[in-house]
């Protein structure tokens, strides 16, 4: 078996007295499209942030690419880099046009030269489509542009996984095929990526394997057929009912 | 005696007009240094105080509070007749710099912070998650941002604290206002006194015309 570039063990975090994750286990392996579905409130973007230690967990460990970075002493910038996200609510910088947005991690964090960074923002614009937009403020351009702006600035850092936090929830409906067009060719081009979203057609035809969370907890999880087809837990059984309804 | 007498006497105007010029010099140089250095460390102070340690953060609140709650004056005299009993010998116009550079820092740090808090937690996520580090985020992310909200403000503020420069007068400042009353005494004219109101009028203006515009400049569009 492949190693897992990403993986969860025992992931358990708590906001005070309250209880999110109760002890998450997950291995992605490379190229992998893992999609997690669960009601709201179930943890699933607080599992996702604590991929990337945007929530540090309160015990278990996050190992990316066999090691732990959950660890203390662990320093987060440069593994900051090795992992993408992309965020429901775009966080685009306002201040910034597409190419500003997607260069500034390049030139500040990888410490590329100017001339190069803009090349590879460039690259990356493209790649979703976006060339044309490059001189563009992201008040200038419509969400599904914006968050595709989002995608290339995380993919343009060339990372070993990327995590969706619902990166169609904010978006008008006809809007969202445009973003997911985007991820369906990243997955093609073997991104490895960790998808929290409420896309269940997505999910059907994208995924590789499907999580289902709830009460902080990975309850069941398998092929999208299996998932779809045959739920087998009475709690995802009664998701998927809600959702259809 | 007729108005244009008492206000606007040609001869007083013309005798006294070069001493006035001179203090022009002194509030327009004094007025631009303090700009400068109580900007740059209000801005200092505000980006200290994004770093979260709760007792520099007290240290600041405290400092941003009093210098904001004392009237100006008040600080202006105790410097300058209190710090010599301390051994401390400044002249009235470093005084005057000091004591108006740290009162416009108390403002700014305010001002500062305010836009600096304004931006939302997001933004921070977005940067940190590239690999971005705090402070680099705090320069590159935050601050155009939170800046950029607080120059209507910080303009409005810069020009009533370097109008005060006409408090040094009190302590011997050779300002606009200093060479009026000055020559307003000798004469038994207040015709000095309109050209320093026409000379500050002339100076302050355009800042506060750019203090308009900056205000309709910058309702900044948001998605």
């Amino acid at each position: 078996m492949t190693l897992p570039i990403l993986e969860l063990a025992g992931l358990r975090k708590s906001f005070g007295e309250l209880e999110i994750l109760t002890g998450i286990d997950l291995k992605v392996t490379k190229g992998e499209l893992a999609f997690v579905i669960g009601p709201s409130g179930s943890g699933k973007s607080t599992m996702l942030r604590c991929c990337n230690l945007l929530e540090r967990p309160t015990s278990g460990a996050v190992m990316l690419e066999g090691r732990n970075i959950a660890a203390s002493g662990v320093r987060l910038d440069p593994v900051r880099r090795r992992i993408g996200m992309v965020f429901q609510s775009f966080n685009l910088y306002p201040h910034l046009d597409a190419l500003g947005n997607v260069s500034l991690a390049l030139r500040k964090s990888l410490k590329l030269p100017r001339a190069e960074a803009a090349e590879r923002a460039a690259a990356a614009l493209e790649r979703v489509g976006l060339a044309e937009r490059a001189r563009h403020h992201p008040a200038q351009l419509s969400g599904g542009q914006q968050q595709r702006v989002a995608i290339a600035r995380a993919m343009a850092l060339e990372p070993a996984v990327m995590l969706f936090d619902e990166p169609t929830s904010a978006l008008d409906p006809e809007l969202v095929g445009e973003v997911l067009a985007v991820m369906r060719e990243l997955r093609e081009a073997g991104m490895t990526m960790v998808v929290v979203s409420h896309e269940m057609r997505f999910a059907r035809e994208a995924a590789d394997r499907v999580i289902f969370m709830d009460q902080g907890a990975i309850v069941e999880q398998g092929t999208a057929e299996e998932i779809f087809g045959a739920p087998k837990s009475s709690r995802l059984q009664a998701f998927l009912a809600r959702q259809a309804a | 005696m007729d108005f244009s007498d008492a206000f606007l006497n040609a001869t007083v105007l013309q005798k006294y007009a070069p001493s006035i010029l001179s203090g022009v010099w002194v509030t327009l140089y004094l007025s631009a240094i303090i700009v400068v250095a109580g900007t740059a460390l209000g801005l200092i102070l505000a980006c200290i105080r994004a770093c979260g340690w709760k007792a520099v953060n007290f240290v600041i609140i405290v400092y941003a509070d009093i210098l904001r709650a004392l009237p100006p004056l008040v600080l202006i005299l105790i410097a300058y007749f209190g710090l010599p009993g301390v051994g401390v010998l400044w002249s009235s116009n470093l005084v005057l710099f000091i004591v108006l550079t740290l009162i416009l820092a108390a403002f700014a740090e305010e001002i500062f912070w305010a836009g600096i808090t304004s931006v939302g937690k997001g933004q921070w996520e977005a940067s940190r998650s590239t690999g971005l580090g705090f402070a680099q985020t705090l320069f590159w992310v935050v601050l155009p941002q939170g800046v950029r909200m607080g120059l209507p403000p910080l303009t409005n503020r810069a020009i009533a604290v370097t109008k005060m420069t006409a408090l040094g007068s009190v302590i011997g400042v050779p300002d606009i206002l200093n060479q009026a009353t000055t020559a307003q005494s000798f004469s038994g004219n207040a015709s000095p006194l309109t050209l320093a109101a026409l000379a500050y009028v002339a100076l302050f203006l355009p800042f506060v015309l750019l203090a308009r515009w900056l205000e309709t400049r910058f309702a900044w569009k948001r998605t």
